[in-house]
């Protein structure tokens, strides 16, 4: 539903937010993002099993869970309230919706039981050094002879791709240009072939690496040349998804703020009792609804396959990345001195507003695409 | 109790619209009959002309009136409020008396709580109620009184006891405004409309029945008559608009429109017209530079959002939830919307937005929005206001430390106004 959740969905909220809790605190965040891999596969394992996250979205019959994207959706959340470090967005969002939306049936039955059951993780590979996030801006090539398939070609910005167990890269013909002759593969993330270099992060959480592509050895992923209507619809479902993950994390810090705001005494009373405190706590509470609002109402026009999707898509990351930056902005000055500081947690928080205000594309490119997707 | 299904209330509201409606009726007789059917406020209660359905339904009703172009009950400013008042506070002698009035629109109503000494301080009224003999007699004087003009009834609140804090020593009455000792003097707004007043009370008589709740309760009352206006904020997006149809209904109801509905004929410019700014955008051509469809687009998402964020606050009222913190926003995200699209229409109407009245683009309607749209953040409460609501309600941050409200009001420090 568009305006509210089922009280099984609540639950689902609760259940994830007290394992996210238990399980990575921020002392763990921040071991986590100092670290190469920026992830701990075993820690990962564990809290994967305990809910089956990866299988959320991923149909029963290539051994998920069966939920919608509005499931998803909640979980990541949660996952951006709690700055969870693991390749989950990369996997679960990218990758999985990819290979759903381009894969054969026996693609499908090859690829999603093990990263549903959380043995494999994946990863999207798009973008290239320009950054760019549309089907035009690929130049990596794609050669067939004798029925092999082999890529030439840089990919960057490429989420968790350092650590993925299989990277999903989309490609093109040798000539093609735009839409055309793009296909979508799959490539051993150890393939004779591939460099893969970590990428130093402004948002430590979230780790890109760039990947050098030299005759790497691919399989095709659904049909020769026709992969542009399922990247786009990717695309559009990827934004939704962190549209999510990113108002869990504006809750967060408007939360947190706040808590601090009640705290803290200057002048012989909280700073909460100032009236330019008050004000700005609630402009947050209005910036954040709102795009909680747009979130929600697009996790569930994806799910019910609304024509209006992909502007919806774009309006909710294009609400979502403003409200974010907006709330990290006034979470650091309401902290003062201590909100600049490295121990403070709120820096992480606006660091991942950051990064997620510009990962696939910025609000104002956001805001263009919803007018041109609605037609006008 | 069992709330009937969506399909069952439009099955008979059809089935009753079916065969009652009739455009050659007139007004007050056809919405006599639908006080009587329960049809007209189907969120009422049951005993009070209404179905005791849930907005949804409500909504399901109105959907089936406009299939068929049928007239609903008056509508429209302050005799919704009340409506909503006089349901949550008044005796059966108020509902009685004014319930069916205000359904029918017989009955105009005003809201007599700004002073020009205490708008957003509105606790701190002075008009005075002394009880004197067996009657109220009120002196003093209210301010930006909308529609006072046309009204036959007026919510008021004034003190009636100077010994106490300020939240205390007030009261509540229905005031009988075609009386002697009310006066009434249009205030011309910036608009140029006149639709709000001056109202001066000289020896005002109300009658002790018409006292709402005890004296000393006029805060709480009054309260609830801001709650339902504050709440209405996003309504004003719909204002009620002529019909063009032929019929004896429809005459009486155009008639109605431009004599007690006439002081609201600008509230859809004032929050803002979203609804015109693509058509605009593209008849001028401006929808094609990059700049302003940034900022139409900036528009759009702050309204759908807006309107999201309302229906977020509906379901869980709906689903008999507690409403989540989204409830309290409306008001002040309606201003935000108002003053975003005033400031998109001048972008989009360029050297036209200099002009007004036939001069202007759009027959006016373009300047109107320009001067109406800062009425939107002040009148209901300020945004400021709002914000202070949110802080201390809804957030739960400490309150600003007060001189006033502790001792009794005839201490407190106040505005000396010079009428
Ligand atoms: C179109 C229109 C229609 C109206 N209709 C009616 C009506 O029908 N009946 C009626 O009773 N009233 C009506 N009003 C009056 C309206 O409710 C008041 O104007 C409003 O509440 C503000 O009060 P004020 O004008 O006295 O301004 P003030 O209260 O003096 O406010 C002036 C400024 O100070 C700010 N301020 C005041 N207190 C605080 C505070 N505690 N914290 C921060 N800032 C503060 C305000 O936000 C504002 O910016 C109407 C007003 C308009 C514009």
């Amino acid at each position: 539903m568009r305006f509210s959740f089922t009280s099984e969905q609540d639950e689902f909220r609760t259940i994830v937010r007290r394992l996210l809790d238990a399980r990575s605190p921020v002392s763990e965040v921040r071991r986590l993002m100092a670290t190469d891999a920026g992830w701990d596969r075993d820690a990962w394992r564990k809290i994967n099993q305990e809910l089956g996250l990866t299988a959320i979205h991923v149909p029963e019959a290539y051994g998920g869970q069966g939920f919608g994207y509005a499931e998803l959706a909640i979980v990541l959340e949660e996952m951006g309230r709690g700055l969870l470090c693991a390749p989950f967005f990369s996997t679960a969002a990218l990758a999985t919706t990819a290979i759903l939306n381009a894969g054969t049936e026996a693609q499908k039955q090859a690829l999603l039981p093990s990263i549903a059951a959380g043995d494999t993780t994946a990863t999207l590979a798009f973008s290239e050094d320009d950054g760019g996030n549309d089907a035009a801006s690929v130049a990596m090539t794609a050669t067939s002879s004798g029925g092999a398939w082999r890529l030439d070609g840089v990919k960057s910005f490429v989420l968790d791709g350092h650590t993925a167990d299989i990277v999903v890269v989309l490609a093109r013909a040798p000539g093609s240009s735009g839409e055309s002759g793009l296909s979508f593969f799959t490539v051993a993330g150890d393939a004779p072939g591939l460099q893969r270099r970590r990428l130093k992060t402004m948002d430590e959480t979230r780790k890109l690496a760039r990947l050098q592509f030299n005759g790497v050895e691919a399989q095709l992923l659904g049909e020769a040349g026709t992969a542009a209507a399922p990247f786009a619809r990717t695309l559009q479902q990827a934004a939704v998804l962190l549209a999510n993950e990113m108002v869990g994390g504006a809750e967060k810090l408007r939360q947190s703020a706040l808590d601090y705001a009640k705290m803290r005494m200057q002048f012989g009373r909280s700073i909460a009792s100032f009236q330019t405190t008050k004000h700005k706590a609630a402009d947050m509470l209005a910036d954040v609804e709102l795009a909680k609002s747009a979130a929600y109402y697009a996790a569930a026009a994806v799910d019910e396959n609304d024509d209006d999707m992909p502007a919806v898509a774009s309006l909710a990351k294009a609400c979502a990345a403003e409200a974010y930056l907006q709330t990290a902005i006034h979470a650091i000055q309401i902290h003062g001195g201590i909100g600049f500081t490295w121990d403070n947690d709120t820096h992480l928080w606006f660091k991942r507003a950051k990064s997620s205000e510009i990962l696939f594309g910025d609000a104002n490119h956001h805001r263009e695409l919803m007018l041109q997707r609605w037609g006008h | 109790m069992d709330m009937p299904s969506e399909s069952t209330v439009r099955a008979e509201v059809r089935a009753w619209l079916e065969a009652n409606w009739d455009p050659a009726l007139g007004l007050v007789e056809w919405r006599n009959k639908l006080a009587d059917s329960g049809w007209g406020a189907p969120h009422w209660p049951k005993e009070w002309y209404g179905r005791d359905l849930p907005q949804a339904l409500a909504s399901v009703v109105d959907e089936e009136f406009a299939r068929i172009g049928a007239v609903g009950v008056a509508k429209a400013g302050i005799r919704t409020l009340a409506a909503a008042t006089i349901l949550a506070h008044g005796t059966s002698l108020h509902k009685e008396k004014f319930l069916r009035r205000i359904l029918t629109g017989e009955d105009t109503w005003c809201q007599l709580f700004s002073e020009p000494g205490s708008g957003s301080d509105m606790a701190a009224a002075v008009t005075r109620a002394d009880f004197k003999g067996n009657k109220w007699v009120i002196n003093g004087q209210k301010v930006w009184t909308t529609s006072a003009h046309r009204a036959d009834w007026g919510l008021l609140l004034a003190r009636a006891n100077w010994d106490v804090p300020k939240h205390k020593g007030l009261a509540y009455f229905i005031l009988d405004m075609k009386q002697p000792g009310v006066q009434v003097h249009p205030l011309r707004q910036m608009n140029g409309h006149a639709s709000f007043n001056q109202v001066f009370f000289t020896d005002a008589m109300v009658e002790p029945e018409f006292l709402m709740a005890e004296v000393g309760d006029g805060w709480t009352v009054a309260t609830t008559t801001l709650m339902h206006e504050r709440r209405g904020a996003d309504s004003l997006r719909s204002w009620a608009t002529a019909s063009k149809r032929e019929g004896r209904i429809y005459d009486e109801e155009r008639a109605e429109i431009a004599t007690t509905m006439e002081p609201y004929k600008w509230y859809p410019q004032r929050a803002g017209r979203v609804d015109l700014v693509l058509e605009r955008a593209k008849a001028t051509g401006k929808i094609n530079d990059p700049v302003i469809r940034q900022e139409i687009a900036r528009l759009l998402i702050m309204a759908k959002t807006a309107e999201w964020t309302a229906r977020r606050a509906r379901a869980a009222q709906e689903q008999g939830r507690p409403q989540g913190p989204e409830g309290s926003l409306g008001k002040l995200v309606s201003s935000h919307v108002a003053r975003a699209a005033a400031r998109v229409h001048t972008y989009i109407a360029g050297a036209d937005a200099l002009l007004s009245g036939e001069d202007g683009a759009l027959d006016g309607v373009i300047a109107e929005i320009l001067v109406s749209v800062p009425a939107t953040s002040i009148a209901g409460g300020t945004d400021e206001i709002q914000r202070n609501i949110i802080a201390e309600r809804v957030l739960r941050m400490p309150k600003e430390p007060s001189v006033d409200t502790d001792k009794p009001f005839r201490d407190v420090p106040r505005n000396t106004v010079s009428s």
